[in-house]
């Protein structure tokens, strides 16, 4: 692949890194990342990677932008509001770079159309906000031997690792089950800073393009957690279950179950 | 001895907004069973009906999560740094009550 001369100054500064280089360059340039989500998390990760030049970057999402959503989806502006999120990501990022082609999946992620919309792309980032899509993500990932890049929030909380099976483990390595739905009161907004799922955003980002390049040690296998009230960053250590119903040593579950009824709750 | 407990956001109304507590036990069990003495209610929250613990809630002793290592029966020291970690799925956290609402 030859780089063109805007190219070349565009990404100099990623091109001068020896981790990087023309070869890194050119890798992300035919990366393709589908981001579950176009919200507080999906916002950081699609600016920074449309901004280092991730060849393809997928969007799904079926929602529409919110003004509460303002707060912490830097993606969105006050002038998108009721517009498709998808289409107002899409704006912003062509228009930060012409060499990112950007697909939109105006959709909800079900079972049914969960296997071909995720088999197009490499790398997979879950920036939902459900419990339903965390299991289907993963379990699509781990079918399809995807590497799933993960992020999550709570208030002033965040957790980040990399699930890339059969080495590493996967979410139901993680947490087997969801928590039951008699624990589950629905739409009860609990609040978040809007600045966290900047900070998690930021570090998936900053893990997709470590796999990418394939430098450094990816989260695969550890748990970042980020304590934004206290500045604490900690790693612990995931392993990966022999017993897990998808990725153990004698898998149950082998094709796409029903993740409402599994998490007996209604999607979100 | 005393073992540190690092309480998550939805566990600290049961703890009364502390992010941090003091246990003593030889065990993670033992030290369950003391911060039920002092936190009414705690003990519920990590432990089903049936007297395991809840697959949605990990506990790190240090950096390990207890379940490959010895389950509840994991033996702590004095200065370990035991962790309770729940599931979060993030974006609006509509599911805020799941630890702390019941």
């Amino acid at each position: 692949m030859d780089f063109t001369e805007d190219q070349i100054y565009r990404y100099a500064r990623h091109i001068i890194l020896p981790e990087v280089g023309g070869v890194g360059q050119e890798k992300i340039l035919k990366a393709r990342v589908l981001l579950i989500g176009a919200g507080g998390l999906g916002s950081p990760i699609a600016l920074y990677l449309a901004a280092a030049g991730v060849g393809k970057i997928g969007l799904l999402d079926f929602d529409v932008v919110d003004r509460s959503n303002l707060q912490r989806q830097i993606l969105h502006t006050t002038k998108d509001i009721d517009r498709p999120k998808i289409e107002s990501a899409r704006d912003k990022l062509t228009s930060m770079n012409p060499d990112v082609e950007v697909v939109l999946h105006n959709t909800r992620l079900e079972s049914s159309n969960a296997m071909e919309l995720l088999g197009g792309y490499d790398i997979i980032v879950d920036g939902t906000d459900n419990f339903p899509t965390r299991y289907l993500v993963n379990d699509v990932c781990v079918l399809l031997g995807k590497t799933n890049v993960h992020g999550s929030i709570f208030r002033f909380e965040g957790q980040v690792t990399v699930f890339k099976t059969p080495d590493g483990p996967c979410y139901r390595c993680l947490y087997p089950e969801p928590p039951p739905p008699g624990m589950v009161p629905s739409c009860q907004e609990a609040g978040v800073l809007g600045v966290l799922p900047g900070v998690v955003g930021t570090l998936q980002a900053t893990e997709v393009i470590k796999l990418i390049i394939g430098e450094g040690e990816p989260l695969i296998g550890k748990l970042l957690l980020y304590d934004a009230l206290k500045t604490d960053f900690r790693k612990l250590n995931l392993r990966k279950d022999p017993k897990c119903p998808i990725c153990g040593e004698k898998p149950t579950i082998k094709e796409l179950i029903d993740y409402v009824e599994f998490c007996g709750m209604p999607g979100s | 001895m005393s073992i540190k407990v690092r309480v998550p956001t939805p566990l600290q109304k049961v703890t009364g907004g502390k992010p941090e507590v003091e246990a003593e036990g030889a065990n993670i069990k033992e030290a369950i069973e003391n911060l039920e003495k002092n936190f009414p209610g705690i003990k519920e929250r990590l432990y089903s009906e049936e007297g395991e613990l809840r697959k949605f809630i990990n506990i790190y002793v240090n950096e390990e999560d207890i379940r490959f290592l010895d389950s509840d029966k994991t033996a702590l020291k004095d200065g370990d740094v035991v962790s309770i970690i729940p599931a979060i799925a993030g974006g609006l956290a509509d599911h805020e009550g799941y630890l702390s609402g019941f």
